[in-house]
C-alpha cells in the first residue's frame, strides 16, 4: 500500500476541501499528528478483505418510501428558519456575492 | 433531592398518592443541582423557568397514572434538539443555536409529561471521550472532580452519578454512552442500530449513532429505553421491529441459570489489573449464579478502532460540513467574501478534535484515497460484524469490560489523540455491528476507588436478554446503590 | 488535417411530483422565496431524508421511454461540495447504483437515422437559486430538493446538429411520459455539453471542454459549433486543449474560459447513511410499464392508419404531448380529425408563435375546438364566420353560444331562403336574361345580392341548390 506518511501539502489540500484553516506554525504539528493517526489506519492492511462486501449501514430496512404528498410550511415555521440565518433580507439569505458560477447546476 | 433513594416507579407513586408534588420535585431537582453542579459542571443550560412551569401545568392536571415520567425530571444530551431551548452541540458554530423542532425522542417524552431539566455537557458534536473537547467548559467526575467523567455523554453520566435526575438522554456512536456510564457507576444502554429514531439528533457518524439513557437503575433504564423506541418515519432507517416491554419482562427469569455466556479474551486480557480484577468478580459472580461462561476470541478486536474512526470521521466529515456560516448557527464576523464566509466561520466555530476527525474523515474519502481507507474500513466492518454473529451462533450474550480503564485524570489524555481513541476498543466494535449493548455498575478499583463498568453486548434487538442479565446482577450486587461523596476521594 | 467530433450530453430534467425528492415540502417554485422549504431543506441540524415513492416511480419510466435496463438494486450516495444554494453542503444522488442504464434513443438527420446511446440516468435532487447584486448574493431554497432525473448520453454524438436532434427527441419522449414539463426556458430541462475532436482514425478521444447550463437548443447548437471550431483552430496552429469549463456568450455567439477544471473537484462520494437500499421488483417495473402513456412513435401510426391523417400531420402533432392530447381530445369530442388537425397545425399555432405562449396558456379548450369544427361541417357557420367563432373559442367562449350572440349563424332553411330568393329574381329580370344566354356570371351577380340582403348569413350551397333549380324553372 501507499506510502503512510501524509505530507503538509496533502494537508493542506485536504483542509481547502473541508473549508478550514491552519496557521502556517502549526501545520507541521498537525501534520505529524495526522500522519500517526493515519499510521493506525494502515493496520488495516493486515485485514484480509478479499471478495468481503464493504458494509455501510447497520440498518434492517430496505425500500422505505414515503408517499408523494406535499406538506407546505406554515409562514410561521419558514419565519422561524429566517429567524436563525445570520443575515436575511427580504425573506432571502443574504450572503456575499458569488464570483466563483462554476459549481451551478450540479 | 437525592435520586439515590429512590427510582421510578417508587417516584411515580409518590407523585400519584401526592406524597410530592412535580413542582415540589421540580424545585428540589433544581436545589441539588445548584448545589453540586459548580464543581461538577454537568450542564451547559439549565431549562429552570420552562421546567417549573410545565411541573405546575402537570400539578393542575394530575399525574397521568400510566405515565411513570409524568412529573419526573430527566435530563438531555446538548446534541438532542429541544424546541425553543437552547442547543449547541457543545460547539462554538451553534452557540446560540434555537431549534425550531423537537427530536423525535424529546416529542415522545413530553407527550409522556416529563419534566426536561436542562441540557447536558457532552465533547463537541460528540467527538470524544472526556467531555474535555466541549467548547464551553469540561465536566468533573463526581467520583474524583479531579477525573474525566468520560465521553461523550459525559455530561449526563455525570448528572446521574450526582443525584441530580434519575436518567439521562445520551447518544452513542463509538461507545459515548456506555464508556461514561463506566467511568461514573450508573447504567448506559445502546439500543440495536435503528431501536431509537435519530430525527433531531445532531448527526455524527449516521451509521452508528443512538440514542439511550444513563440511569441509576437497569429497571428505569428498560423503562425510559422502550417509551423512546419504536419506529419513526422521519428515520427512514428506523426498525419497524415491535418494541417488547422490557421492563414489565425483567421479572419473568430472575436468575440467569442457563444463559450461555461469551467472554472474548480481548475484552479480559488486556485490561488494567484493577479492572480486570473487578471483571473477574462479576463474572464470577454470574457463573455462581447458574450461567455458563465460555472465553471466546473475537480477534478482529483491534481493528475496530482504526475502522472506526476511518469510517465516522469520514461520515462526520460529511455531515458536519452544513455549518457553514450560510443559514444558521456562527458566522465570522469579518469575512470578505465568500469563501471567507465559509473558511472562517469554520475554523473559528469548530475545536480541534473536531477539525481534526474532519480533516481524517475528508483525507479518507478523497480522491485516490477511497479505496484503501473509506472502502477498506468498510470491508473490515462486515468482518467484525460477522465475528459477532458467529458468536451469537453458540451463545446468548458477550460479556467483558466497558473499558480497559477506569476514569482518568482530566488533562492526562487530551494531547495526546491516539491514545484517546484507543479508549474505545471495547466499544466501537458493538456500533460497527449495530449490536445493542449495555454498561452495568460492576464494583471499584481498588486502586484509586473509580468505578468499573461491565459491558454486556446482546443480539439485534434482543436487548430483552442484556436487561435481564443485568437486572439479575444489580440485583444480587449492591454497587448501584453507593453514591459517591462530591468534593471527597472515595 | 480532418476531425472527428464527439460530443457528450448531460440533460437534467425536473420532475413534476408534488413533493421533493427527500422532503414533503411541495414542488413550486413561483412562489415567495423560502416560502416552500422545511427544516430538511434548509439542511438543519439533526434532519434526516425521507424517499418520495413517486420520484422512484417517475425515474423508472424514463428509463422504459429510453429503453434502458432498469437497475434491481440501488443506493444512494453523496456528492459533497459547498455552495450557498446547497444547503446541506452535499448532494444526495446516485453515483454507484444508477436508476437505469444503457439505453438508447433513435435520431434523425438529414433524413439519416441513428441509434445514440444512453450510458445511464440517475435520480437525485435539485439545489436552490441564487440571485446577485454587485455585493451580495441572494439564496432561495425553494427549488432545493426538487427531484432530478440526469440523463448521461454515450459518446456516440458527433455533430451539433445530432446534439439538437438528440435532445429533441429525448425532450419527446419524456414529455409523452407526463413526468417532467422538459422545458429548457423554465429550467425544467437543462443540458451540460461536452466536446472534444481527434484526428480522424486516431483511437484516443481528444480533451474535452464542458459547457453547462446553455438555455436554448438553437444555443447549444450554436455553442458547440463555436467550440468544435475553436478545437479545430487550436489544434491546427500546433496549440492543446485546456481541459476546462467555459461558458456560451449569447451577444458575441462565442464561448469563453470559465475556470480550469483539472484537479480541482473532489466530491467525496460516498453510500449515503440515511437511505436504506432499494430492491426494485420485476413486478413493480411491469406496473409502471403498463401505466406508460403511448410515445409518439405509436400516436403517429394511430393517426396514419386509423384517423386517415398524413404522415407529415402525424409528426406534426406529436411534436408536443400538449398538442398531441389536445388533438386526441378534441376528436374525442367529436371533431372531425383532418379539419382538427388543420386548424391545430396552421391557425392554432401561428397564433401560439405570435403571442409566443404554449397551448396550457391560452383558454382554448378541445371541446370548444371540436364544437366549432362540427358547426362548420353541420353548416351552421361559415368558413368565414368561423373566423370570428375562432377568436371566441381562443378567449374561452362556447362556439355555438358565441356563434348565436355574434349572430353568426348561417341561414340554412329553404323554407326561410325561398322567399329571398323569389325577390332577388324578381327584381333582376336582366340576370335571367343573361343567364338563359349562357352568361354564368349572372349567377354570381345574384348570389351576390341574395347574400347582401341576408347580411352574409345565408349558407351558400343552399342559397346556391335554390337559386339554379328556380333560374332553370324560368
Ligand atoms: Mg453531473
Ligand atoms: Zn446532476
Amino acid at each position: 500500500m501507499m506510502a503512510s506518511k501524509i505530507t503538509k501539502q496533502q494537508v493542506e489540500h485536504v483542509a481547502e476541501l473541508a473549508k478550514l484553516e491552519f496557521p502556517k506554525d502549526e501545520l507541521g504539528k498537525f501534520t505529524t499528528q495526522l500522519g500517526s493517526i493515519i499510521d493506525m489506519f494502515e493496520d488495516l492492511t493486515a485485514v484480509d478483505t478479499d471478495g468481503v462486501e464493504p458494509m455501510t449501514s447497520a440498518t434492517d430496512r430496505v425500500n422505505v418510501m414515503r408517499e408523494d404528498k406535499a406538506v407546505k410550511a406554515t409562514k410561521e415555521e419558514t419565519e422561524a428558519l429566517l429567524k436563525n440565518a445570520p443575515d436575511e433580507d427580504g425573506g432571502y439569505i443574504r450572503v456575499p456575492v458569488i464570483i466563483d458560477e462554476s459549481e451551478d447546476g450540479e | 433531592m437525592d435520586f439515590y433513594q429512590t427510582d421510578l416507579s417508587q417516584l411515580h407513586n409518590d407523585l400519584v398518592n401526592k406524597k410530592i408534588s412535580a413542582s415540589e420535585l421540580t424545585k428540589a431537582t433544581f436545589d441539588h443541582i445548584k448545589a453540586n453542579d459548580d464543581q461538577v459542571k454537568a450542564f451547559l443550560t439549565l431549562n429552570e423557568d420552562a421546567a417549573t412551569k410545565c411541573a405546575q401545568e402537570i400539578d393542575d392536571a394530575g399525574i397521568a397514572a400510566d405515565q411513570l415520567v409524568s412529573g419526573v425530571p430527566l435530563a438531555v444530551k446538548d446534541n438532542i434538539l429541544t424546541k425553543g431551548l437552547t442547543t449547541t452541540a457543545a460547539s462554538k458554530i451553534l452557540e446560540n443555536f434555537n431549534p425550531v423542532y423537537d427530536a423525535t425522542v424529546v416529542d415522545k417524552l413530553n407527550q409522556a409529561g416529563f419534566i426536561n431539566v436542562g441540557k447536558t455537557n457532552l465533547d463537541e458534536f460528540a467527538m470524544g471521550s472526556s467531555t474535555e473537547n466541549s467548547a464551553f467548559f469540561t465536566t468533573h467526575n463526581p467520583w474524583d472532580l479531579t477525573r474525566v467523567p468520560g465521553g461523550s455523554s459525559g455530561g449526563s453520566a455525570a448528572a446521574v452519578a450526582a443525584g441530580d435526575v434519575l436518567g439521562a438522554l445520551g447518544t452513542d456512536t463509538g461507545g459515548s454512552i456506555r464508556m461514561p456510564a463506566s467511568f461514573n457507576g450508573v447504567v448506559g444502554m445502546k439500543p440495536t442500530y435503528g431501536r431509537v429514531s435519530r430525527w433531531g439528533i445532531i448527526a455524527f457518524g449516521s451509521s452508528f449513532d443512538q440514542v439511550g439513557w444513563l440511569t441509576r437503575t437497569v429497571k428505569d433504564n428498560a423503562y425510559l429505553t422502550a417509551l423512546i423506541a419504536g419506529n419513526d418515519k422521519h428515520d427512514m432507517t428506523s426498525s419497524l421491529k415491535e418494541v417488547p416491554d422490557w421492563a414489565a419482562h425483567l421479572n419473568d427469569d430472575t436468575s440467569v441459570k442457563g444463559l450461555k455466556i461469551a467472554v472474548p479474551k480481548e475484552y479480559y486480557d488486556d485490561l488494567n489489573d484493577d479492572v480486570k480484577k473487578v471483571v473477574k468478580a462479576a463474572l464470577d459472580h454470574l457463573e455462581s449464579l447458574g450461567a455458563t461462561v465460555d472465553k471466546v476470541s473475537l480477534p478482529r478486536t483491534k481493528y475496530g478502532v482504526p475502522a472506526y474512526y476511518i469510517l465516522a470521521s469520514s461520515e462526520a466529515s460529511s455531515n458536519l460540513q452544513r455549518y457553514d456560516g450560510i443559514r444558521y448557527g456562527f458566522r465570522a464576523k469579518d469575512a470578505k467574501n465568500l469563501d471567507e464566509v465559509y473558511v472562517k466561520s469554520r475554523t473559528e466555530g469548530f475545536g480541534e478534535e473536531v477539525k481534526r476527525r474532519i480533516m481524517l474523515g475528508t483525507f479518507s474519502l478523497s480522491a485516490g484515497f477511497y479505496d484503501a481507507y473509506f472502502n477498506k474500513a468498510a470491508k473490515v466492518r462486515r468482518l467484525i460484524a460477522q465475528d459477532f454473529y458467529k458468536v451469537f451462533e453458540n451463545y446468548d450474550l458477550i460479556i467483558g469490560a466497558t473499558g480497559a480503564t477506569t476514569a482518568f485524570k482530566i488533562g492526562a489524555e487530551i494531547d495526546d489523540p491516539k491514545t484517546m481513541y484507543m479508549n474505545d476498543v471495547l466499544t466501537v466494535p458493538v456500533n460497527m455491528a449495530g449490536l445493542p449493548a449495555m454498561s452495568v455498575p460492576a464494583g471499584f478499583s481498588e486502586k484509586n476507588g473509580m468505578p468499573v463498568g461491565l459491558q454486556i453486548i446482546g443480539k439485534p434487538f434482543d436487548e430483552q436478554t442484556i436487561y435481564n442479565a443485568g437486572y439479575v446482577f444489580e440485583q444480587t450486587t449492591d454497587f448501584h446503590k453507593k453514591a459517591p461523596k462530591l468534593g471527597g476521594q472515595n | 488535417m480532418n476531425f472527428q467530433t464527439t460530443i457528450g450530453l448531460e440533460v437534467h430534467v425536473e420532475l413534476k411530483t408534488n413533493s421533493k425528492i427527500y422532503s414533503p415540502s411541495p414542488v413550486d417554485f413561483g412562489d415567495q422565496p423560502n416560502a416552500n422549504t422545511n427544516v430538511i431543506d434548509w439542511g438543519y441540524p439533526g434532519v434526516l431524508p425521507t424517499l418520495n415513492k413517486g420520484v422512484v416511480r417517475d425515474g423508472i419510466m424514463a428509463g422504459l421511454a429510453l429503453h434502458a435496463q432498469i437497475a434491481h438494486h440501488m443506493h444512494f450516495d453523496r456528492k459533497n461540495y459547498f455552495y450557498p444554494d446547497n444547503p446541506k453542503a452535499y448532494q444526495i444522488t446516485q453515483s454507484d447504483t444508477p436508476i437505469a442504464h444503457d439505453g438508447w434513443i433513435e435520431i434523425e438527420v438529414d433524413g439519416k437515422k441513428k441509434k445514440i446511446g444512453i450510458a445511464e440516468m440517475h435520480i437525485e435532487e435539485d439545489a436552490g437559486k441564487n440571485t446577485h447584486t454587485s455585493k451580495y448574493s441572494y439564496v432561495d431554497l425553494n427549488r432545493q430538493g426538487t427531484p432530478l432525473i440526469e440523463i448521461v448520453s454515450k459518446p456516440d454524438i458527433a455533430s451539433p446538429d445530432e446534439a439538437v436532434a438528440y435532445l429533441e427527441a429525448l425532450r419527446q419522449r419524456i414529455q409523452f411520459t407526463g413526468i417532467s414539463d422538459v422545458k429548457m426556458e423554465e429550467g425544467s430541462m437543462r443540458v451540460d455539453t461536452n466536446i472534444s475532436i481527434r484526428p480522424v482514425g486516431s483511437d484516443k478521444f481528444g480533451t474535452k471542454t464542458e459547457m453547462k447550463n446553455i438555455n436554448s437548443f438553437n444555443y447549444v447548437r450554436k455553442a458547440l459549433a463555436f467550440e468544435e471550431k475553436r478545437h479545430q483552430q487550436v489544434l491546427m496552429s500546433g496549440g492543446h486543449i485546456a481541459q476546462e469549463t467555459r461558458r456560451y456568450d449569447e451577444p458575441t455567439g462565442t464561448t469563453v474560459s470559465m475556470r480550469t477544471k483539472e484537479g480541482a473537484d473532489d466530491y467525496r462520494y460516498f453510500p449515503e447513511p440515511d437511505i436504506p437500499d432499494l430492491n426494485v421488483s420485476d413486478d413493480w417495473i411491469k406496473e409502471i410499464e403498463g401505466e406508460m402513456p403511448e410515445m409518439p412513435g405509436e400516436r403517429r401510426k394511430h393517426y396514419v392508419d386509423d384517423l386517415g391523417l398524413s404522415d407529415y400531420d402525424a409528426m406534426v402533432l406529436t411534436q408536443t404531448k400538449e398538442m398531441s392530447d389536445f388533438f386526441e381530445a378534441a376528436v374525442k369530442d367529436g371533431g372531425d380529425p383532418k379539419r382538427v388537425a388543420n386548424y391545430l397545425m396552421n391557425d392554432v399555432n401561428s397564433y401560439l408563435n405570435d403571442k409566443h405562449i404554449d397551448l396550457p396558456d391560452t383558454k382554448l379548450t378541445p371541446a370548444n375546438l371540436a364544437g366549432m369544427v362540427k358547426l362548420i361541417d353541420d353548416g351552421t357557420i361559415s368558413s368565414k364566420m368561423a373566423k370570428k367563432v375562432f377568436k371566441g373559442i381562443l378567449a374561452g367562449e362556447e362556439p355555438q353560444a358565441y356563434a348565436k350572440e355574434h349572430g353568426l349563424v348561417q341561414l340554412s332553411d329553404p323554407a326561410q331562403l325561398q322567399p329571398i330568393v323569389d325577390d332577388v329574381l324578381a327584381n333582376n329580370a336582366q340576370s335571367i336574361e343573361d343567364f338563359k344566354n349562357g352568361k354564368d356570371r349572372a349567377v354570381g351577380y345574384l348570389m351576390g345580392q341574395i347574400m347582401k340582403q341576408t347580411r352574409g348569413k345565408a349558407n351558400p350551397q343552399v342559397v346556391t341548390q335554390l337559386l339554379m333549380k328556380s333560374l332553370k324553372a324560368k
